[in-house]
């Protein structure tokens, strides 16, 4: 080979160069995501973080999610809630979450009583959404196959295929799914599919004015989500059921169900 | 032996008639990626039916240019966290479809935010706001005082 020392030289370089760049922009490889999320779908796309400490109850999130997807405003339904949790010092639990808190949380009155401030030792809110469950059981269990799960593990529903049977609502044990009451199907939350497919972030993301609601990219381990995920103390809501969910969960507690 | 050969005669026609009218049946978008039938088998016209749902909230960047006074008011209050569209509703298609926006001059809009909840380790307890939003001039709309796009008096 008849290489010249200046081409070589010049070669060498710009590898190293062009390497520098690349390492420090490191792509995961498809596998390497997989593992940090414990997730065996190397095609995943999206991973959800929910801050807890960070939610506020406002319910900008439930408005903005039912606007966005046409979920009838005032039908008692929705694709998205916001839970409130209030522990009392006898070690009482109150958890409400009164018109899936399309409304937000105006006054500190848990399931309808007054409390004292005194008396609270925990009071957080918690939002909900589809956890775009690896193993989704309403995919198992849908007898007509309306409903599937994309490959990079969004779980949508056909609404020509889906005949209304409820099996899926039944199965799901987050309770995300229910009937739609327009076109008596069963509805769920798709993390906005129509707006991640075209880069732009999930409704209750974009309206949420404390970022406690963030979708990263699993493959990216510079992805702000992705390494929370990699590095902090999350959790996942019913691990026990073996579904594998995709949100995850900062500032959980035991007494969030 | 013919007696036997005739009834699996018979059960192979089924088998090869179900087999046809699947064909026929089952759409050509149905299809099974790697994960096989349990969680695995996906439908491509719904996929790109979600996919090409209605974008409804567009962001700041679309309001800016045409409302550049409120723009700019609100980026320099402490309000700028908010969107635009989360008071004023999803733009959609605005001015065309639809042609006015939303404007929410009830006090139970600010009271998502503003009334006070004691609720330690929640950002909540930690923003300005009332405990009981009924001792702060009741009955009057917080925008007769408070500009939402500079909500703190005597700013600018």
């Amino acid at each position: 080979m008849s290489l010249q020392r200046r081409e070589f030289l010049k070669i060498v370089g710009s590898t190293a160069v062009g390497a520098g760049a690349l390492s420090a922009f490191r792509f995961l490889a498809k596998g390497e995501a997989a593992q940090i999320l414990g997730s065996a779908n190397k095609n995943q796309k999206w991973v959800f973080l929910v801050n807890t400490y960070n939610c506020v109850g406002c319910g900008m999130c439930v408005r903005a999610c039912k606007l966005e997807n046409e979920v009838p405003y005032n039908a008692p339904v929705s694709r998205t809630w916001v839970e409130r949790y209030v522990e009392l010092d006898n070690g009482t639990v109150l958890a409400d979450s009164p018109n899936a808190a399309r409304d937000g949380f105006t006054a500190d009155n848990p399931m309808g009583k007054t409390i004292n401030p005194a008396d609270i030792t925990k009071a957080f809110f918690v939002p909900k959404l589809c956890n775009q469950c690896e193993k989704p059981p309403c995919v198992q269990n849908c007898p007509v196959g309306a409903t599937f799960s994309t490959k990079e593990g969004i779980v949508l529903v056909d609404r020509t295929w889906c005949i209304g049977c409820g099996y899926c609502i039944m199965s799901c044990p987050y309770g995300v799914r229910f009937f739609h009451p327009v076109y008596h199907v069963a509805e769920k939350c798709t993390w906005c599919y129509h707006r991640i497919t075209k880069g732009l972030k999930p409704a209750c993301v974009f309206a949420c004015p404390f970022g406690a609601r963030q979708i990263g990219d699993p493959t990216n381990l510079n992805d702000p989500v992705t390494k929370t995920i990699a590095t902090q103390r999350v959790a996942v809501l019913k691990d026990e059921y073996g579904t594998k969910p995709q949100v995850f969960y900062l500032g959980l507690d035991r007494i969030v169900r | 032996m013919s007696h036997v050969w005739r009834p699996l005669y018979v059960v192979a026609g089924i088998v090869a008639a179900i087999l046809i009218i699947r064909h026929f049946v089952v759409p050509p978008q149905f299809g099974v990626w790697e994960r096989g039938y349990m969680y695995g088998w996906h439908n491509k016209a719904a996929e790109t039916w979600w996919a090409n749902f209605r974008v409804g909230y567009k962001g700041r960047d679309y309001c800016k240019d045409c409302h550049p006074g409120h723009y700019k008011q609100i980026m320099a209050s402490p309000h700028a966290i908010i969107q635009c569209e989360d008071c004023h509703g999803p733009a959609i298609n605005h001015p065309d479809n639809p042609p006015k926006l939303q404007i929410i001059k009830s006090r139970l809009l600010c009271l998502r935010c503003h009334t006070k909840l004691p609720y330690p380790t929640s950002l909540r307890s930690q923003l300005p706001g009332f405990l009981d939003p009924n001792q702060h001039n009741p009955g009057i709309e917080c925008v007769s005082c408070h500009n939402p796009h500079s909500p703190v008096l005597g700013g600018n």
